[in-house]
């Protein structure tokens, strides 16, 4: 449910990447619980765990792809999506949600058009609800890569996106 | 051996046995939704909840296994906890469930509806709270997946995975927002499911059904202008009985027949003269390829269900495939075809229907070179289960039909035939007329071929005929085609014949019968009951090998020609291609 209609950015795999996967999976195949060494340094090596990545997991483990989509899917630490050139960050712990960051986020899904952990078909944002990075004094907050913003109300935001126009 | 009390009523159990099977034994049906015998054991659902002294909270009785730490220990089945918290689980399922009771494919036979009854839970709104909403999938041709009536008790999961190791579907995504579904949200058509439908018969609610293709039947036989024919697979009379209350393994072909032909059927043909052909090509085929030199082992290609995994997941198989249409197709071809000529009717005219006991056959009559006559073999194929609401609908008093024949020729059949709807069934009545043919056409070949009857998944067994040593063995359901496959691709098995059937036990177990909710999938073993009525049914023919059977012979004589010749090849025999769907 929901994750039908993801946006779907270009898969850019090289073929060191390729090599890369094939070897962790040749390292743990025969393991028992192989799949979750092998999902996380899949994620390690591209980023992300798109359909090619997990068929090729598939196809080399004998594991059906559903069951791997299932493991994905069900682990946050797992992401279906790439990051954007750049990431932003929108907390969403309690002191930032009481000052109003829940509203900067579905501001910024409406402006991006994503959903939770979706990259824009550009590469160019990604977008994630984050817990509390520590930063309450300047709540609301968000990071987009490693610049830090506080004090933001929705009407802010444009400004703040309009820096990464590049 | 553990001494416990059930109910305060003391008992004495067999160490390992789980709570609920103790109570079981001992007259007491603790109900279940998750749990499904050695393929779902996972207390999930928690109906099965009971009390027992000592236990911190309720005990999920299907996977709790009594042991000497237990002695002494009282269960309590039915005490007020335990029913309080069978209701609320209900209660919460309901929840998130759409109740559409009315018209739903499973109402009267949704295992959620009868315990929801049992326990006094009705349709008022117990929780408020968010409800998941979800598409229908519609894409597959022979079934529908519809969430919105999914309990998420992973029977079907089970059933695709350990059964028939496939696993095209599964549990995505988490806690409230797990949806059984297909890798990525895609739509099951564009995944390797092979169609077998034994999900279907695994779901204890309308949340996976077939696509009712029965209002297609009626618009045909409401037409003037059409001549609708039917043909019924022989494991359906093995199972349409249940339906009507008669006890699991009564055999009824006669009041079957005499409600299609009130129905309104035109005329009413049977797929065991289809199985008869099926057996002169197929043991011809397999004779050739011996004394030829030809693609060994040979297996049989009858189930659409194994067809679709072989193409899918054993593509280096297709050559080993028998090139025979199945028997279905074979009857669809020759009443287009001869039974057309002969009567004078333009096929184009003809409706053929048939009823199956396979989710898979709805599939079939849609591939590629299964069209004899220019037109599909076969038009429609409905359920064993389809055909039950067509009978009730039309008010069918089916106990009280009277017993008729099926019309001649194309509604004949031997026992070699009827005994297809059985694992290892295809193979003893291809032995019967390959052995007649290998001993010089000998009359009095042997009938009965026991070692390669009975419910195992994989049997083996081995045929001295003249200097000839045949190797065969018989395989039913996927999990077990997957391995013994792999050990005869590995050279670990040696062999010259396999039967394959994609459903364990067979078709009686087919994934289109009379669904029997998991309290007697759980106790009773249904391939073998269902096999009983096929094998009395053989018993009871007066003509038991294929190649004795008159309309066969007529068919072959005045149109056919010889098994294997040209036109039986143009007509009964076709093509597989392998394929290349998400798996």
């Amino acid at each position: 449910m929901g994750s039908t209609e993801k946006k779907s950015v270009p898969f850019n795999g090289t073929a060191e990447q390729e090599k890369a996967l094939r070897e962790v999976i040749a390292a743990h195949k025969d393991q028992q619980g192989a799949l979750m060494p092998i999902l996380q340094q899949a994620q390690d090596i591209y980023g992300y765990l798109p359909i090619e990545v997990q068929t090729i997991i598939a196809e080399e483990t004998g594991i059906p792809l559903e069951k791997i989509y299932g493991v994905v899917t069900f682990y946050a630490q797992f992401s279906l999506f790439p990051k954007g050139k750049y990431k932003i960050s929108v907390c969403l712990g309690t002191a930032c949600y009481v000052k109003g960051s829940g509203d900067l986020y579905n501001k910024l899904k409406e402006k991006l058009s994503l959903e939770d952990g979706e990259c824009t078909p550009d590469g160019k944002f990604s977008l994630e609800a984050c817990r509390c990075i520590g930063a309450c004094g300047l709540a609301p907050v968000l990071t987009i890569n490693d610049d830090v913003y506080g004090k933001l109300t929705v009407k802010d935001l444009d400004d703040v996106l309009a820096k990464y126009a590049d | 051996m553990v001494n416990i009390k059930i109910n305060g009523i003391e008992y004495s159990v067999e160490e390992g046995t789980t709570i609920l099977e103790a109570c079981r034994a001992n007259g007491i049906r603790i109900p279940t939704l998750c749990w499904l015998k050695d393929i779902n054991a996972i207390g999930a659902c928690r109906i099965c909840v009971v009390e027992m002294t000592g236990a911190r909270s309720l005990v999920a009785s299907c996977v709790y296994p009594l042991s000497k730490f237990d002695e002494g220990k009282n269960i309590l089945t039915h005490s007020p906890a335990v029913l309080e918290s069978r209701k609320m689980t209900l209660q919460l399922i309901l929840s998130n469930h759409n109740m559409d009771c009315l018209a739903c494919s499973r109402s009267g036979n949704c295992e959620l509806q009868q315990l929801c009854k049992e326990l006094g839970v009705d349709n008022s709104t117990y929780f408020e709270g968010a409800k998941n909403e979800y598409d229908i999938d519609l894409s597959a041709k022979h079934m529908y997946r519809d969430n919105n009536k999914c309990i998420l008790c992973r029977r079907c999961i089970a059933a695709c995975g350990i059964t028939q190791d496939i696993g095209v579907i599964g549990a995505n995504n988490r806690g409230f927002n797990t949806s059984v579904a297909c890798a990525f949200e895609m739509p099951l058509a564009e995944t390797a499911c092979v169609s077998c439908g034994q999900c279907i018969t695994a779901c204890p609610t309308g949340a996976l059904s077939e696509k009712d293709d029965t209002d297609k039947v009626w618009a045909a036989l409401a037409d003037p202008e059409k001549v609708v024919v039917v043909q019924t697979a022989p494991a359906v009379r093995a199972s349409l009985g249940e339906a009507f209350g008669y006890e699991m393994g009564t055999p009824v072909e006669g009041k079957m027949v005499a409600a299609l032909k009130r129905l309104g059927f035109n005329a009413v043909f049977d797929t065991n003269f289809g199985a008869d052909l099926t057996i002169m090509e197929e043991s011809h085929e397999f004779l050739d390829r011996v004394t030829n030199g030809g693609v060994l082992p040979m297996i049989t290609s009858c189930s659409p269900g194994w067809i679709r995994y072989c193409e899918a997941y054993f593509p280096e198989f297709i050559p080993n495939l028998s090139s025979c249409k199945s028997p279905q197709q074979m009857n669809g071809a020759i009443t287009k075809t001869y039974w057309a000529q002969k009567m004078g009717i333009d096929p184009k005219n003809i409706v053929s229907v048939s009823v199956m006991p396979c989710t898979a056959k709805k599939f079939e009559i849609g591939r590629d070179d299964q069209s004899a006559a220019g037109v599909p073999d076969v038009d429609i194929a409905i359920t064993t289960r389809e055909l039950v609401k067509m009978i009730n609908k039309a008010g069918l008093r089916f106990r009280d039909l009277p017993d008729e024949k099926a019309d001649s020729p194309l509604g004949t059949g031997t026992g070699a035939a009827v005994i297809f709807g059985a694992t290892g069934g295809v193979m003893e009545a291809a032995l019967r007329t390959a052995v007649w043919k290998l001993t010089g056409e000998n009359a009095d070949s042997p009938i009965e071929f026991n070692d390669v009857r009975g419910v195992e998944g994989i049997k083996m067994a081995e045929y001295k005929v003249g200097d000839l040593t045949v190797k065969v063995a018989v395989v039913s359901g996927l999990a077990n085609a997957k391995k013994f496959l792999t050990q005869v691709k590995n050279g670990e098995v040696e062999c010259h014949f396999i039967e394959i059937m994609a459903c364990p036990g067979g078709c009686v177990n087919g994934g289109g019968q009379v669904i029997q909710p998991a309290d007697v999938h759980n106790f009773t073993d249904i391939r073998a009951e269902r096999a009983k009525a096929l094998y009395s049914l053989d018993n009871a023919n007066t003509v038991r090998k294929s190649h004795e059977s008159a309309d066969v012979k007529e068919v072959y004589e005045n149109f056919l020609g010889e098994p294997g010749s040209h036109k039986a090849h143009e007509l009964l025999h076709t093509t597989y291609k392998a394929s290349n769907l998400s798996k």
